[in-house]
């Protein structure tokens, strides 16, 4: 079985972004960038299926800017067999990522594809549903353990108030929640190994997929700040405050 | 022009989240119909139907939705929204889940987690963790949306709707409820609490988490957690506030033992008053709390509990 791992590179998540003072969006120059936290995750469930002797080939995708060609290498470097890049300098929806993906998966019939719950940059936490949607396919989001059984996958779930096992039948999406697995650190030697792996180069329009955005961000501005706080010196102070001076219990 | 809100219930019962994605519908402007998927479900759908707000409520009784899975609530929602302008539904874990395969069946982008409704095409949405706050505008043929429940007020009784019952969809099949484990909890939902008092590493330990418990009971309050204490299997999955968690913003937040993580942060720096409780008097934490308090919390809290005891609470 092939494995299809959708992997975004994004802003660090150590990295407080900053806002441009003219509402235009979000600054990204000189700024770390890495694989969204949620598609690592993914990719080491993708890797354990394969050393579990489930999986053979695992295919990490990343659409975006020129650069996204380095998370896919550090994909290579974690374990991935091979990359393909889609290349697109705009911001890209999920919609459009989604019928990508639809496409990329009906060339290489993959019978799992792995994405993250949720990019950390556009917080979304929509392009896995959306791609088992145009697939046709049944969907297990939010995992956090997943058990294979030949022709489904268990797969339990984080819902609201719990947990949730569900079994879906494969071909399926899955998307990964924190819980599911702890990612490894690509190696050295095998960093250098993966400048070997293939990695292929596309665009949109070899899928036949228009990318213009349907929704028009009108302006992007920072959070409002909150008032500085005071520090209290007993808890008797703090109880005291909050009953006579904020007024909340 | 109508929207559609997807009710969230447990079939005798609307959950809260449903009256606060409510309020978000109706400042669209439209006739509001609230669609309720269950098994069992006609004491839910009795209560949506007396939302302020509501005209009709479509009930859709059956055995596929005695646990709601994304593929047939789907298939049911793309049979109803010839009707609809607007499909909306909380920002929660079911809403998250069920929501894009609607819009992508539909062939239109979801707005995700909505915090203002600034007309009925403009919306802002945090984005980055919060670190920034998007105006989005859609031209598009229907709407589909996801609200941030803790950024709205719960909408209240008062209405009559008429009750429809709908008839389910042939059931894909391609998924299948095996068993769902929840945390009983007799407490107040977490993205609605009024006040919420959370947990991080610093509590060391599951059985720690009692400390909190007591508090919780004299304030009537939610409890919740940052991600380091859930993965440390101190407290269940679903008590995470954050980024990638569930966003709350009670009247007041109580943070205990939480350095405050941008991830954690983006989760609960709406709250009207947050107190931090660390012993680290350099913890980001402190940057965003109103009150804070220096201190072992092994010490605080149990004197937090004698104090509130002492005043009656
Ligand atoms: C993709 C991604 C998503 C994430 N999503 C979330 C999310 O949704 N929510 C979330 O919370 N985090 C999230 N995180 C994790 C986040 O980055 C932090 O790691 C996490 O919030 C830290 O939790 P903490 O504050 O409990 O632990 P720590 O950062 O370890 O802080 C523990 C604090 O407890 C204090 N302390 C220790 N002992 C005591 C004591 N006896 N008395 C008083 N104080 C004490 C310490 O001074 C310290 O400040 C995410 C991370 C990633 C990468
Ligand atoms: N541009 C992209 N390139 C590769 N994968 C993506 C891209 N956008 C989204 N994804 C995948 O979809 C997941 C959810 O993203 P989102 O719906 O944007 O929150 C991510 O964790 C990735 O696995």
């Amino acid at each position: 079985m092939k494995i299809l791992v959708p992997v975004k590179r994004v802003v660090d998540y150590n990295v407080k972004v900053h806002v441009r003072a003219d509402g235009s969006g979000v600054e990204l120059a000189n700024v770390k960038m890495s694989m969204n936290p949620f598609d690592e995750i993914a990719l080491e469930e993708a890797i354990r299926l394969k050393e579990a002797g489930k999986a053979e080939d695992i295919i990490a995708v990343a659409i975006g800017p020129r650069r996204s060609s380095e998370t896919v290498r550090t994909a290579l470097a974690m374990g991935a067999d091979r990359g393909i890049v889609v290349h697109y300098e705009d911001m890209i929806e999920p919609l459009a990522v989604a019928k990508i993906l639809k496409a990329i998966v009906e060339e290489e019939a993959p019978g799992l594809v792995i994405a993250g719950k949720q990019a950390i940059d556009d917080d979304c936490n929509q392009t896995g549903q959306m791609l088992a949607a145009l697939l046709g396919w049944p969907q297990a989001t939010f995992a956090c353990e997943i058990e294979f059984e030949d022709t489904h996958l268990k797969v339990t779930r984080e819902i609201d108030g719990g947990l949730q096992i569900v079994r879906v039948k494969l071909p399926a999406v899955v998307t990964s929640d924190l819980r599911l697995n702890e990612p490894r650190y690509a190696l050295l030697p095998n960093i250098m190994k993966a400048r070997k792996k293939p990695i292929l180069e596309k665009t949109p329009a070899d899928y036949g997929v228009d990318c213009r955005a349907r929704l028009k961000i009108l302006h992007t501005n920072a959070p409002a700040k909150r008032q500085a706080g005071i520090m209290v010196a007993s808890v008797g102070e703090l109880v005291d405050r909050l009953k006579n001076e904020a007024g909340v219990i | 022009m109508t929207t559609l809100l997807i009710g969230e219930h447990h079939n005798t019962a609307i959950r809260d989240a449903t009256k606060r994605t409510l309020s978000a519908a109706k400042e669209l402007g439209d006739e509001v119909h609230v669609l309720i998927a269950g098994y069992d479900c006609g004491a839910a759908a009795g209560e949506a139907a007396k939302l302020a707000g509501v005209t009709t409520v479509l009930k859709c009784d059956d055995a596929m939705f005695a646990y709601p899975l994304a593929e047939p609530v789907a298939a049911l929602v793309l049979g109803l929204a010839d009707e609809y302008d607007a499909i909306m539904a909380a920002a929660s874990a079911s809403g998250k889940n069920v929501m894009p395969r609607i819009a992508a069946l539909l062939d239109v982008m979801q707005i995700s987690d909505i915090t203002v409704v600034k007309s009925a095409t403009t919306f802002e949405r945090p984005i980055y963790a919060g670190n920034a706050i998007q105006t989005v505008e859609t031209d598009e043929p229907k709407k589909v949306i996801t609200v941030r429940v803790s950024a709205f007020a719960a909408a209240g009784n008062g209405g009559s709707a008429a009750i429809k019952t709908v008839a389910a969809p042939q059931n894909p099949a391609m998924s299948e409820h095996v068993e769902e484990s929840l945390t009983p909890s007799d407490r107040p939902d977490l993205a609605s609490a009024p006040i919420v008092i959370s947990g991080g590493r610093g509590l060391r330990s599951q059985q720690n988490f009692q400390l909190l418990e007591k508090i919780a009971d004299r304030l009537n309050a939610a409890i919740g957690a940052s991600r380091a204490a859930v993965d440390a299997g101190f407290i269940a999955n679903d008590r995470q506030v954050g980024q990638t968690g569930v966003a709350v913003s009670p009247e007041l937040y109580i943070a205990v033992g939480i350095s405050g993580a941008i991830q954690h942060l983006a989760g609960m720096k709406d709250s009207k008053i947050i107190v931090a409780i660390n012993k680290d008097a350099e913890a980001p934490i402190f940057k965003v709390a109103d009150y804070g308090l220096v201190a072992d919390l092994f010490e605080a809290i149990p004197e937090l509990d004698r104090e509130l005891a002492r005043l009656g609470y």
